[in-house]
């Protein structure tokens, strides 16, 4: 995971267990090297938060990007590029970077993916606005249970610049990523018995003030209470909700 | 794979509106493309728009949503009965058991483009009248649709560029397979917007003229908007003679390049694969794949080799993109709707605008129609990223 004071899940483990206090830093991002050198230079934060999760989970979870198919989640494309190539169509001379357009698709980190890990896997790439996070959770989850296969769960988030961040205000950089297998390893934290159903519970927060308002402010880090029952290593369940009128419940079972 | 039963289907693009406007095109080898006039748009090249959409109105509870994106969704949905089919499916199994997968690139892009135009002289802000969730967020369709339909269940957006609502087909099938949800709204949506016409001629990969997949001399792609939808469940013990299927679903990564597909195209090659083994057939139990074709010199060279290298030069094999155009994100709901014509009318559409086939090329393309009788057919959709889906519909047994 990668997010404003959460350098990495071994780092975090402490903070999402309430044995430290967390403390605000901003987002430190950087290109992974498994990318080109001239990609390296021109792919946005969202591709960089996306990469760097994914790698952080397979490395733990001991498993090649080449074996293992892919769920990316996010509640928007690339921001920046999105202000830039409007900016570019308001004046007159609407110069498009071409770059800057193939990297504007909603699913330019899973491209970019494949790219630096050289996996043919499938992978997709989803949007549930604010939900973005329980969409790609529910969708890993059933395509483990259905097709037998190991999933990367990818989910990332980032702030739109202005004009766009006053309507669409999202506070923070954020990324996660979690491998979910159809059967335990020597490396599975825990086993999730995950519900999809109409609204019956109060949403699950984070006990922290600083941690409450990155789940709330950032689409993405809605799966902060699941890391934070992972870290504590106890088992337990959290809600979170898929408005309007559903959630998703997920019972934590960790493994020895 | 289980199959999965399509129990109805409908479509809007510049061939006209629903399953009947497009087949009849087929039929005459029409186009509906014409020189681009859209917008402040001043490109030269030929765009395939559904005429009428500025005067269209979302149903007036949804008016956040207006935008052209989710005016042409509904304009869909009271397309071919497809409303009303839903109707009896959330009622036969409730309105949280109804799943909805949209797809689509763009969303409501155009009303970004159009607030930018907009903003405030000083402090520089956004338009107040501009909706940013209800459109420009790629889940607006997907909230749309479910919000029109009345639907409760599971919902979200694939929006993996030119696969995008080819990719939904199995995300429903595998909820469906799941218990998740019993039923699902599938389709995709893409409208015209200056992001996409400038973004591809930047990229020089638009044509001037009609696209002409598989010609010699063939030089871009022609942008088009549409929607398609499709209602899935799960197939009955017995399925009805001639009802047409979800058999199989291949899908993979080129891991190779954003916006040019692998040489040789490897990828392709993985997903088609997959589609026939998840769908436990042979190549030559297909007896036609509408291709991904979309007049790209890169494209169609690709694609040539990844469907020789497993159907060889026999099986019919075709491009519909000179007729509709390139939806982007509505391309694969609508060709696998193509698909589903073909079978249904017992006719394989041959490509139009082609004049000369590339040499280079060597599958059995077609340039002319041909009745036959169709039962299975393979469908391709490869998008930006690298993102490959290919879809095998056909006749129950």
């Amino acid at each position: 995971m990668i997010g404003p004071g959460l350098c990495g899940w071994q780092a975090s483990r402490p903070l999402l267990a309430g044995a430290t206090t967390y403390v605000h830093a901003p987002t430190v991002v950087t290109a992974s090297e498994l990318l080109p050198p001239a990609e390296r230079r021109r792919v946005g934060i969202p591709v960089k938060l996306a990469i760097a999760a994914g790698c952080e989970a397979l490395l733990h979870a001991a498993r090649d990007a080449t074996a293992t198919a892919s769920v990316f989640t996010s509640s928007q494309g690339d921001g920046e590029n999105l202000h830039q190539i409007c900016e570019a169509l308001a004046t007159t001379e609407r110069n498009i970077s071409p770059t800057r357009f193939h990297n504007s698709v909603h699913n330019a980190p899973a491209g970019y993916w494949s790219i630096a890990t050289r996996s043919r896997k499938p992978s997709t790439s989803l949007c549930g606005h604010d939900s973005s996070f329980a969409a790609g959770l529910l969708d890993a989850a059933v395509q483990v249970v259905v097709d037998a296969n190991p999933v990367v769960l990818i989910a990332y988030d980032q702030a739109y610049p202005e004009p766009l961040h006053t309507i669409r205000p999202i506070n923070a950089s954020f990324g996660m990523a979690l491998v979910l297998t159809p059967q335990a390893t020597r490396q599975s934290f825990a086993s999730l018995d995950i519900c999809f159903g109409p609204h019956q519970e109060s949403e699950t927060r984070m006990q922290s003030a600083g941690l409450e308002a990155l789940r709330s402010g950032v689409p993405a880090a809605r799966s902060l209470p699941l890391l934070g029952i992972l870290a504590r290593k106890v088992a337990e369940t959290v809600v979170i909700d898929c408005p309007p009128g559903n959630q998703l419940r997920i019972a934590v079972t960790p493994c020895c | 794979m289980r199959p999965v039963a399509i129990s109805e289907i409908s479509i809007v693009n510049c061939l006209g509106v629903g399953q009947g406007a497009t087949i009849a095109a087929m039929r005459e080898r029409r186009s509906g493309l014409a020189s681009c006039n859209f917008e402040t748009a001043m490109l030269d090249t030929c765009i395939g728009q559904v005429p009428g959409l500025d005067a269209f109105h979302v149903r007036s509870d949804l008016n956040a949503y207006d935008c052209r994106n989710n005016r042409l969704a509904q304009f869909g949905l009271q397309t071919d009965g497809f409303a009303d089919a839903v109707a009896a499916a959330t009622e036969k199994y409730g309105a949280q058991r109804v799943g909805v997968f949209m797809g689509t690139s763009t969303s409501g892009i155009l009303q970004t483009e159009i607030a930018y135009r907009h903003r405030d002289v000083i402090s520089k802000a956004l338009p107040a009248d501009y909706h940013y969730a209800q459109t420009q967020n790629s889940f607006s369709i997907a909230d749309f649709v479910q919000s029109y339909l009345g639907l409760q269940g599971p919902a979200f957006v694939i929006s993996s560029a030119c696969s995008s609502s080819a990719k939904v087909f199995a995300h429903a099938a595998r909820m469906m397979t799941a218990g998740v949800c019993d039923a699902a709204v599938v389709g995709g949506v893409d409208t015209l917007c200056l992001t996409t016409l400038y973004g591809f001629n930047s990229l020089q990969l638009l044509s001037p003229a009609p696209c002409r997949p598989y010609d010699v001399e063939r030089d871009g792609i022609s942008i088009g908007e549409g929607a398609g939808f499709a209602l899935l469940e799960r197939a009955a013990e017995s399925p009805a003679a001639g009802a047409i299927m979800l058999l199989g679903i291949g899908e993979s990564c080129d891991a190779y390049h954003m916006s040019t597909p692998h040489p040789e195209g490897l990828g392709a090659r993985l997903a088609m694969q997959s589609a026939l083994d998840t769908a436990q057939l042979a190549p030559n139990d297909v007896d036609y794949i509408n291709l991904h074709g979309t007049a790209t010199k890169a494209n169609d060279a690709s694609e040539d080799q990844a469907v020789f290298a497993i159907f060889g030069g026999k099986t019919p094999v075709s491009s519909t993109k000179g007729a509709t155009g390139h939806l982007l994100g509505a391309s694969g709901i609508t060709e696998a709707i193509i698909a589903m014509l073909a079978i249904r009318n017992e006719l394989l559409p041959g490509g139009i605008n082609t004049k000369d086939i590339d040499p280079a090329l060597q599958c059995n393309y077609l340039l002319e129609n041909r009745d036959a009788e169709v039962r299975r057919v393979l469908t391709n959709s490869f998008g930006f990223g690298g993102s490959n889906c290919s879809l095998l519909l056909g006749t129950a047994g």
